[in-house]
Order: C-alpha cells, then structure tokens, then sequence
C-alpha cells in the first residue's frame, strides 16, 4: 500500500477499474455537500467542479447534480485546438492541461452536457476529473464519498445491482449522435405498487402535496 | 446590568461574525500535513466520524473516514467546512472584560479571580441559588458531567440546566415514561430493515442529512416512506405517501392513525397483551378521532390518514423516526407519546427493522442530558428527585444526600427568574439564548438585568455581548472526551490541535473557579480521562450505564451502544430484546393522549401560523457556522416561505421584503414563494441574530412536563416591506436588506 492510498484510506482497487460513477438525480436533497467537498481539492481550491441546479424552488425542492460525464468520445477533446484535453486509458477525461489550454472556451461551447467552465482567473477551462488523483490509486471521489443521500455513487456495476433499485444507463441521444459516458444516471421503474390505492406509490406528493384538490384551500382569517 | 457595551455595528465590526474562506496559509499553502486525526464532527447528533487534517498546529483541512461505521465518509457541507472555524480571525485568544468603552482583554488569573468574587458575593448576599449555571450539549460527555456536579458542589446551586432542554427533551421524557428509558431504542442500522418508515416533524435532508441513505437503503429493499411535515422537505418530496399537516396537531394525527389501525385490525395483539398495559385507555382517548375529525383539525386529507395507517400497519418492519417538529409543542411530550402509541400497537420494538427513534439534534444530546447537567437529573439518567439515585451519587461524590441541591429551574425558566429577581448571576456555557431561546426581547431584557454574567466561548457570541466576563474557552478540536450520539452510541474525541494564545480548556477554568471557591476537593481531576473513569464508576448501575467503557473500547470498536455495564460486556446497539421494557415489570406503557391545540391560536390580527426549523447549512444558533464562508454563501439571511397563494393575497412577489409580526416582536426578511408549505403557514429559519432571529416571534410556552419551548407553532402576521434590495460587502456578506434606504 502506498502512503498516498493509506491516507486515502481505501485501496481494495488497483486504480479506477470497473468501478462506475452513478448520478441519481432523483435522491439529491441540494445539501452542496459534494460543492462543498470538491471545493477543498488543492488542485482547484476554494472552486468546485461540481454542477449543482434548483430545478425549479417556486414549485419543488428538487436539485439536480451534474459532473463530467466522462464521454467515451469526448466532443470537448475533439474540438479543442490545443489538444489540452487527454482522456486517461482508464477513461477518464481529464481537466484542461494547464500548460496547453489556451483558453477558447471551444469545449464550453460544445460539451453536449454544459460541463467545461472557462475561468478568466486562469484563462483556461477547467472541470471535474473524477478526483483522478483519487480514483486512481483505487479510492473514491470526494463527491461520491461525502453524499449524504449516496445520489451520487461510485463502485462497480455488480455492488450497485445488488443493493440499489433503478436500471443504469449511459446511452444519450443528441440530434443524430449517440453519446456513451463513463458516468451513468438512474433509469427508475415505476415504483412498488402501493395495494392501498391500487397504484404505484412514485411519484405521489409532487402534483398537489397539501390535497388542495382534493379538500380545498385551509382557511385563513382576514 | 450586562448591558451590551458597544453598539451592535461596532461589536459585529471588532467580534465577528467575520467569513472564513480558506485553509491556514490560503490554498497554494504547501505545508506538509503532519497528522491526520480520527474524531467526530463538532456539529449535530448524528457525530459522524472524520478525519482533521493537522499542519504546524492547525486544521487545515479533512479527509472522509470511510471505516467509521455510522457514516462510512459521508458528510453534510457543514461536515466538510467544520475545519474553517479554527485559525478564525474571530477566534478568542484571550479573557474579556466589559468596560465603559467596550471590552478589555484581562489576565486568566484575574478573571477567575473576579468570577469567583461576584459567585462569593451574590450567593451571601442572596443565597445559593440566585447564581445559575447554564450549559450545552455540544460539550463532551466529560464537561456536561462536570458542568453538573460543578454548579451542585462547586457552587452549591440548584439551578444549573442546558440547552439540549431547547432540544430532545419532550421525547426524553415520553421514552422514559412509556418504555423506562430515555435512549433511542435503535441503532440506525434498523432502519435499513425496516419496510416502511415513518417520519414525523423531521426535516431528515437538512437536519439529519446521513440518516437520508439510511432510508434510501430501506427503500432500495422495497419500503415505503411516509413524512409528516408542514413543509415538502427535500426528501419529504419523493415520500410514498405526505401528511401536510397544520402545525400542532401532530397527536391528532397519530391518534387518527392509531384509530385506523384499530378499526382496520392491524395491530400486534399478542405483542399488546404480553407486553404492555394501558392500550384501552389510549384508544378510548383517540375516539373521537374519525378520520373526518383528523382532516378538519390536521388539514390532511382523510384519504392519505387511511394511506398512512395502512402502510405503517401492513408492513412487516417498520421504525417511525421523530424530532422536533413534533417535540418542540407545549403538548411536545404528549407528541411523542402518540407516536409510541404506534410503535406498541403494531408491536414494533426490540426486534430487527422495528423501533420508535427520536433524531437527537445536538452532537452530545443524549450524553449531555444523561450525566448530570439537566436541571432534573444526576448521572447515569439518575433522578435527582430519587432518595436511592441521590444517596449513590451523594457516595460516589464524597457528600451527603443532603448536601446534593434538589431539581432547579430549567433553562427557559431560569430566564424568567432573572425578570422576577430570583437569578442574580450565571455562568453560561456552549450556549446562544440571544438567538437559541423563544421570544428574544424578553432574553435581552433579562440579560440586561443580571449583577454579573459569566461566558465560556471561543467567538464572542450575540449573548457573549451581554457578559460582564467573557473566558476564551476550547473549540471541540482542541480537547477530547466523549460524545453520546443521537444512536445512544458513545464514541471518542480526539484533539488535534491545542488552544491559542490564552485560551483554555474548558475544564481547565472550571477547575479554576472550584478551587477559587475553595470546593476544588470534588474535582481530583488531571484531565478529561479522570473524570471519564469517575463517569464510569458513578454510573455503575444506573441506567445509562458507562461501567465497561474505556476509551480505548470506544475506539477500538467504533464506540459502544449504552447500557454496557462490563468491560466484557458488547453494548446494546438495540433495546427492549425480548421484549422486555425498562419498566420493573417488564412491560411498556400505553399512554392516552388527547390532542390539545397549540397554546397560541391564530386569530383575526394575527391569522397565519409560524413553524420555525433549520437550514442544512447553518446549525443552531450560527455562532461557528455564521462564520464559515462557504456555508453562509449556501444560505446567507433567513428567508419567509409562504405559499403562492398567500402571497397573492398580501401583494407579496417572490424576494420582495416581508413584515412578520407576532404578539412578541416582529422580523423582516426576503419572501421565498414555494408551492412546498402549507397555505395557512409561514416558515422562518432561526440561525441569524441582530433583528433576524426567528426567536423575536416564537411563544415562550412550555411544555409541562419537558419544560421545551414551543418553538413549532404560534399565530403570525405578515405585511409587504416592499422590494428587497441587498446591499453585500466585499467579503460577500449582506450588509443591509435595503430597508435604510427607504426609512
């Protein structure tokens, strides 16, 4: 074991392997745990790499996490005039090459996902590397480690079948182009059939949490 | 008369809040870490494990501890930037004193001498009981007991109480009421086996954010989830099934609940006749809970009462986690009881995915109220009122039964008794009732009323303003002991860095002020570990038993479940095996509960309810957190949620200023317009001070038997303050809410 993967703490893994990151959006509760986390890397300090939306706070608490999908063919790399964006034989896609990024802000433009950032302070663009320097001597990235809710995820195909509902996918269709990612989301069922009401129990608050419909507005004095 | 001295501006400006942002040295510092410490978060009950970076006697950063069993590395923001509130430029460094012109540093020795003086001086004048001391959970295991017997011995008062009475206090007294014990009755790793999981008043994604995996596990094998809450919180909103229920009718609810089950037969009857006693009464007391009665008082629809009831008394498995959303009531004890009233009656307790939790909030919750801080309590959850618990305690201790004060005033209590004269002095720890206590103009005027007032903290506080005498006291990285968690699990912590300048370890200027008060023979103690190995032997027998213990147990093992009697002995992860209750005979308690309406109705000028709770990226009163950068940047002021609805009414858009005014005081923050809460309520977070405490409007009623504030409910108005306009400095801070420029 060497002293890096000791301070890390896991090494069962000789680097990323077949280990898998997964996005579940539908978990995520908005805690910025995973902001927070990537922001203490000392390689971007006080930035975070992570992508973290309110989807819409005037009707739901729902948030969606976004990182780097990690695109078998990455578009960023392929349009990038300075060649600065390598994708490692392990596949992940790492950040802009500080010493070749030019700063053109090509990448930004075209990553089908909106992940690539360009950062005047630097005049380069920079993003999630799925703390290489992590996953590669087989520990976790921060993200993945700190969530609370586990909405984002990271082991292999196998240990999530066998303990984790919802089908993987990393299959996305843009215009005729077909993207493969190294990061999957979930793909959810409908969810266990609620015997009650005779209907699945998912999604079930979302449309009209208070039963406004169903029993009126509650009264308020004036 | 602790007046403040300085005005609020030039207090904020020399004392903080000031931001943290980053990590000693900045970013590009490449300063070798020369150890990496295992111990706990310093924030809430769930304690998850961490590791602290540590360079040239600075925490400089953290690492997830994945082998730490409760958490396996995760964390909440607050988790991951705790390590910003060392090397703070608000960080005091030395003792303080209040003079005309503001406060002074003073010399330690001085300052003890002063504290002691003012102790001698009001206790001849007025008696013993007119100096209180008032302490925190946030504190170890080793401080709360010594908090307790200091105040007891040191002092000789009666009236020494703590924050965690703001906290779980209504369900540590229904536990004990209906099972014999006031502890969890699970290790969370029930809750994965559970098939439906109920929870109650409890913002789990906010508040408790590990414990939402927890339930994801449980719902990846198929379980349902139901949430009671005012509010769509963040997990509330995927929940099989919602009570959007009004606040305070929490046990007309449950008492609905419980009826369904019993016209529906979905009870656990051999479980209630071998088990327990009084299930009659506690039905006839929900009679009249139809489920047409439940839907006009709750405001839940009929349909999803019968949901609920059939998905908690169908499944296999369940556990109902509760905290304070059902706690914080004037009726809080009676709350819980009827959720204990569930658990009984489907026969969920002491068997695997079965239990009945409450989610302590602070990090020492459960050990800070066990071991002898709580107005009512000596150590081992012993009763001071108990002529055996005080003649074992008055032993261990080396005094006689008599020597040992009997139960003094609680928390809030005390504040009162300040207003009338009774308290004339106090010595406050680890606490913030400037932010923390309901109704903050009648806590400022108290305040102001004190002879002399005492303070223990490492940033100088919004109550801190208040102290006659401030002591540079040790943030948690900088002294270890042990912690109870909110599982009744008791882990180690360890320090990684020691105090600056002049400060102290807490119970170092305890131990200080005993021996000015010439008591220092009850405290033979070289440091925390002594009074830990006392801890274990006065607790020998009792309840929360800590005999067989050790630190080195606790972290060899990850920490022990209490009771652990032996050094032999595993701990008790889960209670009530068998099933056998605390009760001598065995068996749990039924208890009836009928629904009492909130103390404070809603009314023609006041027609709105107010539920107040927390942010998931501040914690309590925001002395640490309103300091950290990162997490103010999450959520910087409180904002008003209110319902679309309401807010078309009052002519309010979403972050135009609003006016919310109770029959205590009022507050003015940005409106949040959200289809998430209910339409007759209002919610403010309470983190924030100087004019922005939630705590202006919250009614000071109590419960009876828990004496907790009911912070979950009281009747509001609101007005439009027209447009919110921020003005933020340079360091990202909103300075002003705009509402100067209009006046």
């Amino acid at each position: 074991m060497s002293e890096l993967e000791d301070f890390f703490g896991r090494s069962e893994h000789a680097g990323v392997g077949d280990r898998i990151y997964v996005l579940d959006q539908s978990r995520c509760i908005g805690c910025n745990a995973c902001v927070q986390a990537c922001s203490e890397c000392e390689t971007h300090g006080g930035r975070s790499m992570m992508h973290l939306e309110t989807v819409d706070r005037a009707t739901s608490t729902q948030t969606a996490p976004m990182v780097c999908m990690h695109c078998d063919d990455p578009t960023c790399a392929e349009v990038c005039p300075a060649d600065a964006i390598k994708k490692t034989e392990d596949g992940v896609v790492q950040s802009a090459e500080k010493s070749r990024c030019i700063g053109c802000s090509n990448c930004v433009i075209a990553c089908p996902f909106g992940v690539p950032e360009y950062v005047p302070e630097f005049d380069m663009m920079m993003k999630c590397n799925m703390c290489y320097d992590r996953t590669s001597v087989g520990s976790e990235p921060m993200c993945t480690s700190v969530c609370p809710s586990q909405a984002l995820w990271f082991g292999t195909p196998e240990e999530f079948y066998a303990t984790r509902q919802g089908s993987l996918s990393n299959e996305f269709q843009f215009g005729n182009r077909t993207v493969t990612t190294r990061v999957h989301t979930v793909v959810h069922e409908p969810g266990p059939l609620d015997a009650f009401l005779g209907r699945s129990s998912q999604p079930s608050v979302v449309s009209d949490p208070f039963g406004i419909d169903e029993i009126g507005l509650p009264e308020v004095a004036r | 008369m602790a007046r403040a001295p300085l005005t609020e501006a030039e207090l904020i400006e020399r004392y903080g809040p000031h931001l943290n942002r980053t990590p000693p040295g900045g970013w590009e510092n490449e300063t070798e870490v020369d150890s990496v410490v295992n111990t706990h978060c310093c924030f809430c009950g769930q304690q998850c494990g961490i590791k602290l970076k540590v360079a040239d006697n600075a925490v400089v950063g953290f690492e997830p501890w994945y082998d730490f069993p409760f958490n396996e590395g995760k964390l909440c923001p607050k988790g991951v930037k705790r390590y910003l509130q060392g090397s703070h430029p608000d960080r005091l460094t030395t003792s303080l004193q209040r003079t005309a012109g503001g406060f002074e540093p003073i010399g330690y020795d001085a300052a003890i001498d002063r504290t002691v003086a003012e102790m001698r001086r009001i206790q001849d004048t007025y008696g013993k009981d007119a100096f209180s001391v008032v302490s925190g959970s946030s504190l170890t295991t080793e401080k709360t007991y010594l908090m307790g017997k200091f105040a007891r011995l040191g002092l000789g008062t009666a009236n020494v109480d703590y924050n965690g009475r703001l906290c779980m206090v209504s369900a540590a007294a229904a536990n004990k009421k209906a099972l014999g014990m006031d502890r969890a009755s699970n290790s969370w790793s029930d809750i994965p086996l559970a098939d439906v999981v109920f929870v109650a008043g409890a913002n789990i994604a906010e508040c408790a954010p590990i414990t939402t995996d927890y339930i994801w596990r449980a719902r990846d094998r198929g379980a349902s989830l139901i949430m009671a809450d005012p509010r769509v919180t963040p997990l509330a909103r995927t929940a099989d099934c919602f009570l959007g229920l009004r606040p305070g009718t929490d046990s007309a609810l449950m008492g609905a609940i419980l009826n369904q089950l019993v016209e529906r037969d979905l009870l656990d009857h051999d479980f209630i006749e071998h088990h327990t006693v009084g299930f009659d009464e506690a039905v006839a007391a929900v009679a009249d809970l139809s489920l047409s009665a439940a839907q006009e008082i709750t405001g839940v629809p009929a349909s999803r009462i019968e949901q609920a009831a059939e998905l908690w008394g169908r499944a296999a498995t369940g556990v109902l986690l509760h905290a304070r959303g059902i706690e914080h009531h004037s009726n809080g004890v009676q709350n819980v009881l009827s959720c204990i009233n569930l658990g009984l009656a489907t026969g969920r307790y002491g068997k695997p995915g079965c239990g009945v939790m409450t989610i302590t909030g602070q990090a020492n919750g459960q050990g800070g109220r066990e071991q002898g801080q709580k107005s009512d309590q000596l150590p081992g959850a012993r009763d001071i009122g108990n002529p055996d618990h005080r003649a074992v305690v008055a032993e261990h201790w080396g005094v006689t039964p008599e020597d040992l004060p009997q139960a003094g005033l609680s928390y809030e209590e005390q504040f009162q008794a300040i207003l009338d004269g009774d308290i004339r002095g106090m010595l406050m720890i680890c606490t913030n009732p400037m932010v923390a206590l309901p109704d903050t103009n009648m806590v400022r005027a108290a305040l102001e009323k004190l002879e002399f007032f005492a303070v223990i903290d490492f940033f100088l506080s919004e109550t801190g303003h208040h102290a006659d005498l401030v002591f540079a006291g040790s943030l948690h990285e900088e002294d270890e002991g042990v912690v109870t968690t909110a599982e009744g699990r008791c882990v180690k912590i360890n320090p990684a860095v020691t105090p600056p300048g002049e400060a102290r370890r807490d119970w170092e200027i305890i131990l200080d002020l005993a021996r000015g008060l010439g008591t220092q023979r009850y405290f033979p103690y070289k440091g925390p570990r002594d009074i830990f190995e006392e801890i274990r032997r006065v607790t020998s027998g009792a309840v929360a038993d800590y005999a067989g213990m050790t630190w080195e147990r606790l972290e060899a093992e990850h920490g022990l479940f209490w009771p652990c009697p032996t050094v032999d002995h595993p701990g008790t992860p889960r209670l009530y095996e068998g099933p056998r209750f605390a009760h001598p005979d065995g068996k749990a308690r039924f208890l009836p509960v009928r629904h009492q309406p909130p103390a404070e109705q809603v009314d023609a000028e006041y027609p709105l309810w107010l539920t107040t709770g927390r942010v998931i990226s501040q914690f309590l009163s925001g002395t640490q957190t309103r300091r950290i950068g990162p997490l103010v940047d999450q959520y910087p002021e409180p904002l008003v949620e209110l319902h679309p609805r309401l807010a078309e009414r009052f002519g309010i858009a979403d972050g135009d200023l609003v006016r919310v005014a109770s029959r205590r005081g009022e507050l003015t923050a940005p409106a949040q317009v959200v289809e998430t809460i209910r339409p007759d309520t209002v919610f403010v977070p309470y983190h924030w001070a100087n004019g922005k405490q939630a705590n202006l409007l919250t009614n000071p009623v109590l419960d009876p038997v828990s004496k907790i504030p009911a912070y979950k409910v009281c009747a509001v108005r609101l007005e439009p303050a027209g447009e919110h306009r921020p003005v933020v400095d340079d360091r990202g801070t909103i300075i002003t809410t705009g509402e100067e420029e209009r006046a």
